[in-house]
């Protein structure tokens, strides 16, 4: 049996300054389908699924909805052709109920009042099996609820296509299994759904068909009866051999800083860490691996002294210091630069100077109590900004101006003049162009030879490979397994970071 | 096709620094011109007199400096918490509390000396502000409850406690039923200079304005202030203690709109009464935003706000109602928090071409 696709993409491709996000996508989904859209963080699915919510248009390539091309010049467009997307962050009026957020903006709500409004809603819900109470307010739901209403509303408006972007991130175990129904109860209707993620055995579960990105192109697109979790991860992370710079004559020295058991709560008071053991020694880089939200937050939050450990210890040259502060452990050797480097590391609207004493203000060096000694603050600024050449235009100057590269090296700058011990850093290419990203890890490696002890977050096997001396590789809060970054392959730790138990060939 | 399009300033610019102000200055007053004169009022002549009433003779000058003092000490008071993004627009309520603690210093222990009085008075002011001040500050420091909403109902509850002393328990028997306190004895008062009515609390607006210079400028508090303002993860990792600063800030805040009331009572009623301000608490958020929160700059403005206050006391001689006052004030702030806009981003005008 032939069926016409209800939305083919094709050629698409969607470029952005310094990154080519999509190169010419062929993409196909069929009605009554669960599609999984496959990829690393910064493969590209977002983009795409953004083009085809009419949030962005593509530099070339075509949509075609149902047989008939279209071109979406916004998302309004897109809802009325029958494509609806649900973000991880939902669009609900959270002091509205069910029934208002559901019917408001679709068109027939004026003639309604509030009665027939829930009771409209209780119809329609019922008909894909929903339970859920129209007159109940959105703040009172759980996320899981509020992804259900979100669903609801927008097959109210009558979309046959459903985009959900990483549905399952806010979702518990239970709520996950529920929303999985669901999407089977709606593709037996002959709605077509659209599942990005990054989760294997979530794909395994639900889906019918996969398409796997990778750096923006499409690697593979097959049912899924015909792939298997490695075969899916294999596909997903890059296959180059990559030549490792960091294999040097080792000068590995004694632990510096030991993770013992760690256990650390997350924002929604779940764990986000637990029984985690890493240890970090002198002169060598040690790389998390891991797709992002698997407790690394956490993790550097806790190293750094933001967040206390729940149970274990955490201890610098076999001292504890569960207890101190993160001003104490900064004085220790410890420096971090956080992953939110605008919003955390630096104060985008303070100059260089303000920007240069965030950690170390009260420290007698520039202060006498109760003024800064701005004058030796000026004269730190400007031997940082020669030894790490950073460019900018005034020292004067709120840094909210200064280029990514710029203000990444300005951070590591800001924390290596405290001569660590450790120096923890997540994500510090991240939204760096290549040669900026290359001149912020040099200084990271000339570091490491100095001897001082470096724990990289990171998310691309490729720089873990260039730059690590051992690889940690986290999945689900713990710490899978620990290896020497020469004698793994990408396949072994791909397959790691995505939960999957990895078998050596035996040769 | 032309359109506009809004792009982000890659610079601060002095022009708009400067300009946004003026402008909004000037479009409100054509705005209330424009109402004036479909109110059939002569706008011209309205602003003229109001021109003439605030500087048109020295007394009328000396009168814009009195009440130029107390929004000067308010929008400092003010401008402090605004660094910190806290946004205390309780300081009608702060003043009401200083001149009431004030007040009773005042009245219980008149016979003292005014070395003695009118620095105890003083200290009394600031703690009463502060003490309104400090309510907010702790819950939102500790609780996280929003401070707009708690600093605006207890002016309220600060303004009814004050008509309550004055009608009730504080009432002078001699004041035939007026709701006024007993004067102060002398010593209570506070010295003028020369016969005009302008007295020290312009100085103590000036020692605040430079205090508060210094200490935003270069001091280690002040910077600790300007970061949490600014990004309060970042104050985490810098390891600040947010709230603890947050409440100190807004106890300070408080306290210097206390000393404001503190100053009212003793400079110019020499009594606790109903309506010791027209509502300098509020005017105060307008000027200290006019003034970029910077402390000179609120000197400046509170004076050319001043003016406009007696400036629209003279035009109600003549049938035109002093709420044209409020309504300036009003679309001065309206236009200059429009204006913020143009501060992030520009405008350019750009060719579209037809697709």
């Amino acid at each position: 049996m032939k069926r016409l696709p209800v939305i083919e993409m094709d050629g698409i491709t969607k470029s952005f300054p310094g990154v080519v996000a999509n190169k010419n996508i062929h993409f196909r989904v069929y009605p009554g389908e669960i599609h999984a859209l496959l990829g690393e963080n910064g493969a590209g699915k977002s983009t795409l699924m953004s083009i085809l919510a009419g949030l962005y248009r593509p530099d070339s390539g075509f949509i075609k909805v149902k047989g008939e091309k279209l071109e979406f010049s916004s998302p309004r467009k897109a809802l009325s052709a029958g494509i609806g997307m649900i973000y991880q962050h939902f669009r609900l009026v959270n002091n509205f109920t069910v029934a208002e957020n559901v019917i408001l903006g679709a068109g027939k709500s004026l003639k309604m009042n509030k009665k027939q409004m829930e009771k409209e809603t209780l119809k329609f819900a019922s008909q894909f099996g929903f339970d859920i109470n129209p007159s109940a307010r959105i703040y009172q739901l759980s996320l899981g609820e509020q992804q259900k209403v979100e669903i609801i509303k927008m097959l109210y408006r009558g979309c046959d296509i459903l985009i959900m972007d990483e549905p399952t991130t806010v979702l518990t175990p239970h709520e996950v299994n529920d929303l999985f129904n669901t999407l089977r109860v709606m593709a037996s209707q002959g709605k077509a759904v659209v599942l990005i993620t990054h989760k294997l055995h979530e794909v395994m579960e639900v889906a019918d068909y996969v398409t796997v990105l990778r750096h923006g192109e499409v690697v593979g697109s097959t049912p899924i009866a015909e792939v298997d979790e490695t075969m899916l991860a294999k596909m997903m992370v890059a296959k180059e051999v990559i030549f490792n710079e960091a294999s040097h004559p080792l000068l590995k020295g004694d632990s510096i800083l030991e993770l013992c058991n760690a256990s650390i709560f997350g924002d929604q008071g779940h764990l986000a860490v637990q029984d985690l053991n890493l240890d970090i020694k002198s002169g060598e880089i040690v790389a998390i691996a891991g797709v992002a939200g698997n407790g690394q937050r956490e993790l550097i939050e806790a190293i750094a002294g933001l967040r206390k450990l729940h149970t274990g210890t955490i201890s610098l040259d076999g001292k504890v210091i569960n207890d101190l502060n993160i001003r104490q452990r900064l004085n220790l050797g410890i420096s971090v630069v956080p992953e939110d480097r605008m919003g955390m590391g630096l104060v985008p609207n303070l100059d260089l100077l303000d920007n240069i004493i965030l950690r170390t203000y009260y420290l007698e060096k520039y202060s006498d109590g109760i003024f800064i000694d701005y004058k030796s603050v000026r004269k730190l600024a400007e031997e940082m900004v020669e030894d790490y050449n950073i460019y900018l235009s005034d020292l004067n100057h709120p840094v909210n101006y200064m280029s990514g590269g710029n203000l990444q090296k300005l951070l590591i700058a800001r924390e290596l003049s405290q001569k660590p011990r450790v120096l923890v850093a997540a994500y510090p290419s991240r939204g760096l162009d290549i040669a900026a990203a290359e001149s912020v890890y040099n200084i990271l490696l000339q570091e490491r030879d100095k001897g001082t002890g470096i724990l990289l977050i990171l998310e691309d096997l490729e720089d873990i490979f260039r730059y690590a001396d051992r690889v940690a590789v986290m999945y689900a809060g713990g710490i899978q397994k620990i290896l020497d970054a020469d004698k793994t392959n990408i396949d072994e730790i791909g397959a790691l970071m995505l939960g999957v138990e990895y078998v050596r060939k035996t040769s | 096709m032309i359109k506009a399009k809004m792009i982000k300033r890659q610079h601060e610019s002095l022009l708009v620094d400067i300009g946004v102000p003026i402008f909004s200055i000037l479009l409100a007053f054509i705005v209330s011109g424009l109402f004036l004169y479909f109110s059939g009022y002569d706008p011209g002549e309205t602003f003229s007199r109001m021109l003439k009433g605030a500087f048109g003779s020295s007394y009328a000058v000396s009168e814009t400096i009195v009440k130029a003092i107390p929004l000067m000490l308010a929008g400092l008071a003010v401008s402090l918490a605004f660094r910190m993004k806290l946004w205390n627009i309780g300081a009608e309520g702060q003043l009401y509390m200083g001149a009431f603690a004030a007040s009773w210093v005042a009245l219980s222990f008149g016979d003292l000396s005014s070395w003695v009085l009118l620095p105890l008075m003083f200290l009394a002011g600031f703690i009463g502000g502060a003490v309104w001040g400090f309510i907010p500050g702790a819950l939102r420091g500790y609780w996280q409850v929003n401070e707009t909403i708690t600093t605006l109902m207890l002016n309220y509850i600060a303004i009814s406690w004050v008509s309550y002393l004055v009608f009730g328990p504080w009432k002078d028997p001699a004041s035939k039923g007026f709701p006024l306190t007993p004067r102060f004895t002398l010593s209570g008062y506070l010295p003028s200079f020369g016969d005009s009515r302008v007295h020290m609390g312009l100085l103590v607006a000036v020692v605040i304005a430079v205090l508060f210079y210094l200490v935003l400028r270069y001091s280690r508090w002040g910077y600790e202030i300007k970061v949490i303002g600014e990004s309060q993860n970042a104050a985490r990792y810098a390891g600040m203690n947010v709230a603890r600063n947050m409440v100190l800030v807004m106890l300070i805040s408080g306290g210097i709109a206390g000393i404001t009331g503190m100053i009212e009572v003793s400079g110019i009623t020499h009594r606790l009464q109903q309506d010791i301000s027209p509502g300098y608490g509020f005017t105060a958020v307008i000027v200290a935003w006019l003034a970029r929160l910077h402390p000179f700059s609120i000197i400046v403005v509170a004076f050319l706000f001043g003016a406009l206050l007696v400036g629209g006391f003279g035009i109600q001689t003549f049938g035109i109602p002093y709420s044209i006052v409020l309504m300036l004030e009003g679309s001065i702030l309206f236009f200059l928090l429009a204006g913020e806009f143009l501060r992030r981003y520009k405008i350019i005008l750009v060719r579209k071409e037809e697709q």
